[in-house]
């Protein structure tokens, strides 16, 4: 499987990611420059954490407007799994290809810890690997990751299930304790905290690597299907 | 201000307008000597600015000379941006601290913001991935309003630059003191990983080649910030504000993938940063190191305000900036680096073989002097020193004993002191897991980082005790090093070398100049025998505040050690109940510049604990060799507040209890900070192989499963309460007081 890394001016957990497919996974992976970027040869996108463009205007706004983007919203609507954390996922809010918008955190301050989530979907192909209900261990690291939706956006993401992790103990004022959602289709996963900073024991935990590895699993299902 | 272009050489001279920009009458005649003529405005104020104690070290020299700066493993001691040490593998760590402290004191956040930025370039010009920060901050009292503002803005600072450039803020130290009220410190260190091949120096060799400028536009900002740094803050330092700098560390973070794509490249030459005095420093030290001279044209600088004079553009201090020299007739392949990440790379000058700095404005001659009188003439002082009243004084006082009658009240007492009490308001701040290699994040000894692609790690920290400093600078000093070396150890780590700060008061009270020479000897005999030299460091002097009060003589160690195997990396905390507790040394009733002292008398005063650098350096070894031989479950250096403090650290993370055993004398036994102890945690099974290894070990008691922290002597209870409620008191201080309202 072959994983491409977006890689925007002030990105900056661009080889965290890189490393966490390649190395963790073991599986290919490329850091795609935004600006000669053809992600078409990639089954899977990842969209890194940072400070895209210094977090200027608004937090993913700027990047949400580069011409990589139009590559990126192609794919998922080709249905490829789609990762964004943290910069990242601001980066899908900021495109529209998942609902809601990023808040400052509650106590406005940015925040750098290990927070423990509740798997709430694991019938994603991001979180088949892990149990209904299971707390992980993954850290966050943001200053604007409170999410905020309106009522009824909140609902529809309870009613379709594209709420896929939430904080035990809500460290920002996400509504719902969000913490990852998906897109409708389930291709898309916008998550706050790092996946890719938890796949290594050495480091603390690996809770995060079977994140990596249900889209693995996915894919050579699907694969396997199409052959 | 005046326009600088009417102000004549004479009107300078006669009406002493050098004295404005910190030059004395005696420099300025030596600089009209070197010149033969007198000097323009522009002329003035590159001398100014590199001949201030920021950029020449004219009064600490001498001192600096006595530091051992060799050692086998050094590939580049003090003089580059920062120095190197060998690991192995063809790989070597890059390091150095900075000072950012008058900044820091009239603008928090940006001060400290750029004070990151700027040891940044100087660790990712060396062509080093920065992969670590540290700091070593201090402030005043909390209670006081002002001090509280700059606390939270500096943090904010910090971790507003560090986060952005995702460098993973490791570790560091914070202590609160009155000695501090007027005048914080800001200390940041930066840790960078190198391949051998790809050292970089910042030479201007080879004539004809091409000068350029890379990164953020030149603006007013900074301007003189050198000169700022090298005198007392006084009242009208609030006036000082358009001296600092305003940091962008979306620049930074671009600025650092070019310039470490473009060391790869064959047309580069030299790299260096504009740190203090900005484009003066950086293109006379590269002149002059190379033996050449250079010529600068000031129309082609990038500018962000317009008619920007010469002296304005010289002396800025505008951040994220790099001067490069490249092989004449490929500028356009370097620029070609630059643009992919929106940059401009621009030529401004050429290497000459005059030996002189000449800077073209207007299509006339804005400066021309030798370039060595820059950077390498400027006067060397030796000032007079004098050993202070104080320290007689205390030296000929009784030895001090606390008068403690409620053990539990004193360790919550201790507990809740900002200096001892739990950091985490301060490093949650801070991204500490980027780049993800952080095996160790803050809050224990040392930050330990793994070397990625190898079984090798890096521990680092940063230490400074000055309350043992100000009542014995010799002694304090010797401490500072054996403490950051203990750090290093207690993490699994070999101490390789390290990096000093030294922030002291003005050098011209020969009182100050007294606590800078012995805290300098003290220094480098520890480093002699702990064989870690002094690869790189800092000075920041003039660090008084409103009134003439100096701060505590404070030079911070910067240390960095080698943990041969990831399986070694060792942490404070103990792990589980039925594990046996040593300490490695004995107590003795030392409490002179103690925690315990502070909290109970409000000052600090008599002699120093006691150092023994022979003992030292042998328990560190044996320590080591232990935790190495897989003996060790945890361990944990005894420094302020003694052993009962150590023991509540330890059992923390895993809210544990422990049964302690300590002879009568329990104050001492429980506060004393006596030097070269360790608090280390052994499986029973290892018992018999730990003793044979560590003969210095006292087995004092076992690690509990039931929460209680108990410590007895043979006939009583001192001590018994639950971990969790000193655990509170711990974690809570620092947070209590931030929030309250004054």
């Amino acid at each position: 499987m072959k994983f491409a890394v977006v890689v925007f001016p002030g990105s900056n957990c661009d080889r965290d990611m890189y490393f966490a497919a390649k190395d963790a996974l073991g599986e290919e992976a490329d850091l795609v420059w935004y600006l000669d970027a053809d992600l078409s040869s990639y089954d899977a996108i990842l969209l890194p954490g940072g400070f895209s463009y210094g977090d200027y205007l608004r937090s993913g706004a700027i990047a949400a407007t580069s011409p990589v983007i139009d590559q990126i919203r192609e794919a998922a609507e080709a249905g490829k799994p789609v990762l964004g954390v943290c910069n990242g996922f601001q980066v899908l809010l900021e495109m529209g290809l998942l609902p809601g918008a990023m808040l400052p955190n509650e106590k406005l301050k940015f925040m750098c810890h290990f927070e423990t989530l509740v798997v709430q979907n694991n019938q994603t192909m991001f979180t088949s690997q892990y149990e209904e209900y299971e707390e992980i261990q993954i850290p966050i690291a943001h200053g604007e990751g409170n999410y905020y939706c309106d009522e009824q956006t909140y609902e529809q993401l309870v009613e379709r299930q594209q709420i896929a992790f939430t904080y035990k103990n809500n460290p920002n004022g996400s509504v719902g304790d969000i913490a990852g959602i998906t897109n409708e289709a389930g291709n898309v996963l916008g998550m706050m905290p790092h996946p890719e900073r938890a796949v290594e024991a050495l480091l603390g935990n690996d809770d995060g690597l079977r994140l990596f590895q249900s889209i693995l699993t996915h894919w050579r299902n699907n694969h396997a299907i199409n052959a | 201000m005046p326009s600088m272009l009417e102000i004549s050489p004479e009107q300078i001279k006669q009406e002493k307008l050098y004295r404005d920009m910190g030059l004395t009458d005696a420099e300025f005649e030596s600089i009209e000597n070197i010149l033969g003529r007198l000097p323009n405005y522009t002329e003035t104020g590159l001398f100014s600015v590199m001949w201030s104690e920021h950029c020449s070290y004219k009064n600490s020299k001498p001192l600096l000379k006595k530091f051992p700066t060799e050692g086998p493993a050094v590939l580049q001691g003090p003089g580059e941006g920062a120095g190197i040490i060998d690991i192995g593998d063809e790989q070597a760590v890059v390091f150095k601290i900075e000072s950012h402290n008058h900044p820091s004191a009239v603008e928090p956040y940006q001060g400290a913001a750029t004070g990151v930025g700027g040891i940044l370039r100087d660790v990712f010009s060396m062509g080093a991935r920065p992969v670590a920060l540290l700091n070593s901050l201090r402030f005043g009292s909390l209670q006081e309003p002002r001090v509280k503002y700059l606390f939270e803005e500096v943090v904010r600072g910090i971790a507003g630059y560090g986060n952005c450039v995702g460098v993973p803020t490791v570790g560091g130290e914070v202590q609160f003191d009155d000695a501090y009220n007027g005048n914080p410190l800001v200390n940041a260190m930066c840790v960078g990983l190198i391949d051998h091949k790809d050292i970089q120096k910042g030479i201007a060799a080879g004539i004809g080649n091409t000068v350029m400028y890379v990164g953020a536009k030149t603006g007013r900002d900074g301007i003189h910030g050198a000169t700022f740094a090298s005198e007392e803050l006084s009242e009208e330092s609030e006036e000082k504000r358009p001296s600092v700098q305003v940091g962008d560390p979306f620049m930074e973070k671009l600025l650092i993938e070019a310039c470490l794509d473009v060391i790869h490249h064959d047309a580069l030459v030299g790299i260096q940063d504009m740190g203090a005095a900005g484009l003066t420093s950086s293109a006379s030290e590269m002149a002059s190191k190379a033996g050449t001279g250079m010529t600068m044209n000031l129309d082609l600088i990038p500018q962000r305000e317009t008619n920007m004079t010469p002296y304005e553009m010289m002396l800025s201090e505008s951040q994220e900036r790099m001067l490069l020299v490249v092989e004449k007739g490929r500028e356009e392949e370097i620029a070609q680096v630059f643009r992919k990440y929106n940059l401009e790379a621009v030529a401004v000058g050429e290497v000459t073989d005059t030996k002189r700095f000449r800077l073209e404005h207007n299509g006339e001659v804005a400066a021309d002097v030798p370039v060595d009188s820059l950077a390498e003439d400027a006067p060397v002082y030796h000032q007079p020193s004098k050993v202070p009243a104080y320290y007689e004084e205390f030296q000929a006082m009784a030895p001090y004993q606390p008068n403690v009658t409620d053990y539990t009240e004193t360790l919550h007492g201790l507990l809740r002191q900002p200096t001892i009490a739990s950091k985490e308001w301060v490093y949650d701040q801070y991204d500490s897991m980027v780049q993800t290699n952080t095996v160790v994040a803050p809050g224990s000894d040392a930050a330990v980082l793994r070397v990625r692609g190898t079984d090798k790690a890096l521990a680092m920290t940063t230490d400074c005790n000055s309350r043992y400093i100000y009542v014995d600078p010799e002694v304090g000093g010797q401490i500072a090093v054996a403490e950051a070396a203990r750090n290093i150890v207690c993490s699994g780590g070999r101490p390789l070398g390290l990096t000093d700060g030294l922030n002291f008061g003005s050098p011209e009270n020969p009182e100050i100049f007294w606590q800078m020479e012995k805290s300098v000897d003290g220094m480098s005999e520890a480093c002699r025998k702990l064989e870690t030299p002094v690869i790189s460091g800092n000075v920041s002097l003039y660090n008084e505040s409103f009134g003439g009060k100096a701060i505590y003589p404070t030079p911070i160690v910067g240390m960095v050690g080698l943990i041969e195997k990831t399986e070694h990396i060792t942490q404070s905390h103990m792990k589980q109940a039925g594990d046996l507790i040593y300490v490695i040394g004995k107590a003795k009733p030392e409490f002179g510049g103690s925690e315990l002292q502070g909290m109970l008398e409000g000052r600090h005063f008599g002699k120093a604990p006691e150092l023994d650098l022979e003992i030292e350096a042998e328990r560190q070894q044996k320590l080591l060799h232990a935790i190495q031989s897989g003996l060790v479950q945890s361990a944990h250096d005894l420094s302020e507040g003694g052993l009962a403090v150590a023991l509540a650290e330890s059992l923390f993370d895993n809210e544990l209890g422990c049964e302690v055993a300590v002879s009568q004398d329990v104050v001492t036994e429980l506060f004393a900070e006596t030097q070269s102890r360790f608090l280390v945690s052994v499986r029973p099974e290892h018992q018999e192989a730990f003793e044979q290894n560590v003969e210095d070990a006292n087995l004092i008691g076992l690690v509990t499963d039931d929460g209680m922290y108990r410590i007895f002597t043979e006939q009583k209870a001192v001590v018994e309460t639950p971990t969790s409620e000193l655990k509170q008191t711990w974690k809570g201080a620092i947070p209590c007081l931030v929030k309250s309202k004054v």
